[in-house]
């Protein structure tokens, strides 16, 4: 098959004849295996009763694909598998480094709490509007999106996400879901656009879109190319995805609005897949280019924490509240990207995971707590702990949690961050995040004691439970609370994680050996 | 030919732009559909624009000869095109069904999700 003859430039080792490697199918099994269950689940629209059946075991399914994969990357370092047998830079790649993986696995451990959730928190109608497949269809965009080689294509899996989270926010086009989905809608659809803008420019400077391509030629390109503004437009794109400040303001208007499963996931995966974007990018393919924005990045960070968190103190609404605390969680991983060290990289790496699970949590446990009482407003609740000292134990180490106070996730990766700005001599950023974390403690804890802690309004509702939570809702809650424990508690694993992961963004050589395996031989 | 469709790129985004500072969405929305072809149309530009052949490699021949329109940004716009007119669609319908429930397009004027004067959280108990 090799090209015979004496030609410009030999082309011949493009040809892979080799097979794929059993493990190797790993790379693109769990997207594979989302499609299509979503389209098996497609299928079976209407028959709601089946819809959780299927759907359930399928997560199981994508969960242990993903852990195995992330085993797989642990064990023989970043894998790659080319599409059609074309060898980079002809044909597309989907490349599983650390950091991939690492966020696929824990994404679809999030995938699989919703999906559990959704079991009691999705009705019939919704069931019938598609929850099920969406779920399946969006986990194939964010594993895509996190697995993908290639930037064209990650533009593609952000769109089959987009896509389907447009389908999981308008479930039963409800008057407060189509107001909240129009505004979330056309800004993500504008963020698109420009990631796509900044790819044809891309790839106009580059002729490729491989990312591996990209970093070994970046450092050439780079004096003649207007790299700069380039990266700058990712940077506006990807932080519109991620809920930045100032581009942020569509996310405290959309996120309360779906049912409590779909908001869950949307707090706990859309932005993230932003931030690996931000990380991806910014961080491996454009490290000069970073270092020069890196103050801008950082001013972007400290506003963001700081702000969000102020507007979830200034919620009434204990949903719209959480939709700020997602946004002040995505200053603390803009702050790590600014930073751009070995330890910030590995902080935002190892928040961003904490933060998959616990704002999927706290979405979950505010659904659960409403069930108890009634309503979302503080103005209006109280007396839960009396109703459920379980639920509220469980919400409780949540709020310990997303404030970074210890024994939870949420302390390690702020001390990294928090470490990692004083070594730099960046004081005023340490301070916003210690600020940031002495202001959500405030407000947790004031959500706290005035739905959980404060009696309620009467006697008679002091132990009149309004809906009893169902068992499936609960499991979920607690799955993801043991997993937020137990990375708090035993946090070296993850942090070791963390630090190999954002060593293969910094140096990023054996991402490109990975998908150039023939340089290796030269 | 490249100034002439950066000019048409530039002044397509111009006029998207200002629809999307516009309140009504379905000018937002008419924002959108022409962003869309403006970039479709800065990827095929930065694809270089050329007359010439098509990059087949003739019978007996290892590489291409000569100059040849290059293939890939006619592939990606493709996909963009694909992606962008079924997200016009559902928008477009997504839209519809708003003004329908809102009775309203204005932008300033959904707030059934953020309603204005909202009661500030309770400061004691």
């Amino acid at each position: 098959m090799a090209v015979e003859g004496a030609g410009l430039q030999d082309f011949s080792a493009v040809y892979v004849l080799q097979p794929v490697a059993a493990a190797d199918w790993l790379v693109v099994a769990p997207v594979v295996w989302c499609i299509l269950m979503g389209a098996v689940l497609l299928m079976l629209r209407k028959r709601t009763d089946l819809q959780p059946l299927i759907a359930i075991p399928a997560l199981v399914v994508l969960a242990l694909m993903t852990l195995g994969l992330l085993a797989h990357v642990l064990t023989s370092g970043t894998v790659t598998m080319t599409m059609g047998r074309w060898l980079p830079p002809f044909g597309i790649s989907f490349t599983a480094d650390l950091l991939g993986a690492f966020f696929a696995a824990t994404s679809s451990l999030v995938a699989l709490a919703t999906g559990i959730y959704g079991r009691s928190d999705v009705d019939d109608s919704g069931r019938r509007y598609g929850f099920y497949p969406f779920l399946m269809l969006m986990m194939a965009g964010i594993i895509g999106a996190f697995l993908t080689g290639d930037i064209f294509n990650l533009y593609v899996w952000f769109e089959v996400l987009l896509i389907s989270s447009f389908g999981l926010l308008v479930l039963g086009s409800e008057r407060l879901q189509l107001d909240g989905g129009i505004k979330y809608a056309f800004l993500n659809l504008i963020a698109t656009t420009l990631f796509l803008v900044a790819t044809g420019y891309l790839y106009g400077l580059f002729g490729t879109l491989n990312m591996a391509d990209i970093a070994v030629k970046a450092s050439e390109l780079r004096g003649t190319a207007p790299l700069m503004t380039l990266v700058a437009l990712y940077l506006l794109a990807f932080a519109m995805k991620a809920a930045a400040f100032p581009v942020n303001f569509w996310l405290p208007a959309s996120y309360h609005t779906p049912r409590l499963a779909v908001g869950g996931i949307f707090a706990g995966l859309l932005t993230k897949v932003g931030v690996y974007a931000l990380l991806r990018i910014l961080g491996m393919l454009f490290p000069v280019e970073r270092e020069e924005l890196s103050f801008i990045i950082a001013v972007a960070a400290a506003l963001t924490m700081v702000l969000g968190v102020l507007g979830a103190m200034a919620q009434n609404d204990m949903r719209r509240a959480m939709g700020y605390l997602v946004i002040s969680g995505i200053g603390m991983m803009m702050a790590g990207l600014a930073l751009g060290s070995p330890a910030g990289l590995s902080g935002a790496i190892f928040y961003a995971a904490h933060s998959m699970v616990v704002m999927t949590a706290l979405y979950f446990a505010v659904g659960i707590g409403a069930q108890l009482g009634g309503d979302f407003r503080l103005t209006a609740s109280g007396g839960l702990y009396a109703r459920s000292a379980a639920i509220s134990a469980l919400t409780l180490m949540l709020f310990f949690s997303v404030a970074g106070l210890p024994p939870f996730s949420g302390f390690w990766p702020k001390v990294m961050l928090v470490k990692a700005s004083l070594d730099i001599g960046a004081w005023w950023l340490a301070a916003a995040m210690l600020l940031t974390g002495f202001l959500t403690t405030i407000t947790v804890a004031r959500i706290w004691v005035l739905a959980y802690w404060r009696p309620a309004k009467s006697e008679a509702e002091e132990t009149a439970i309004v809906a009893p939570p169902a068992v499936g809702a609960v499991v979920a809650l607690v799955g993801l609370v043991a997993l937020t424990t137990a990375a708090g508690v035993w946090p070296e694993p993850l942090v070791v994680l963390a630090q190999d992961a954002a060593r293969g963004l910094i140096d990023p050589s054996s991402y490109i050996l990975s998908v150039f395996p023939g340089e290796a031989a030269q | 030919m490249e100034p002439i469709f950066a000019l048409l790129v530039g002044a397509l985004f111009t006029v998207a732009i200002y629809l999307f500072l516009s309140k009504h969405i379905i000018r937002v929305l008419m924002g959108a559909a022409i962003l869309s072809n403006g970039v479709n149309l800065l990827i095929f530009t930065a694809g270089r624009v050329t007359r010439e052949v098509p990059p087949i490699i003739p019978h007996g021949a290892d590489t291409l000869t000569g100059a040849a329109a290059n293939p890939l940004p006619q592939a990606l716009i493709l996909t963009a095109i694909v992606i962008s007119f079924s997200f016009f669609a559902f928008l477009l319908v997504l839209s519809y069904r708003t003004f329908h429930e809102l009775k309203t397009d204005d932008s300033d004027e959904m707030r059934v999700a953020e309603p204005v004067g909202e009661p500030v959280p309770p400061l004691g108990y």
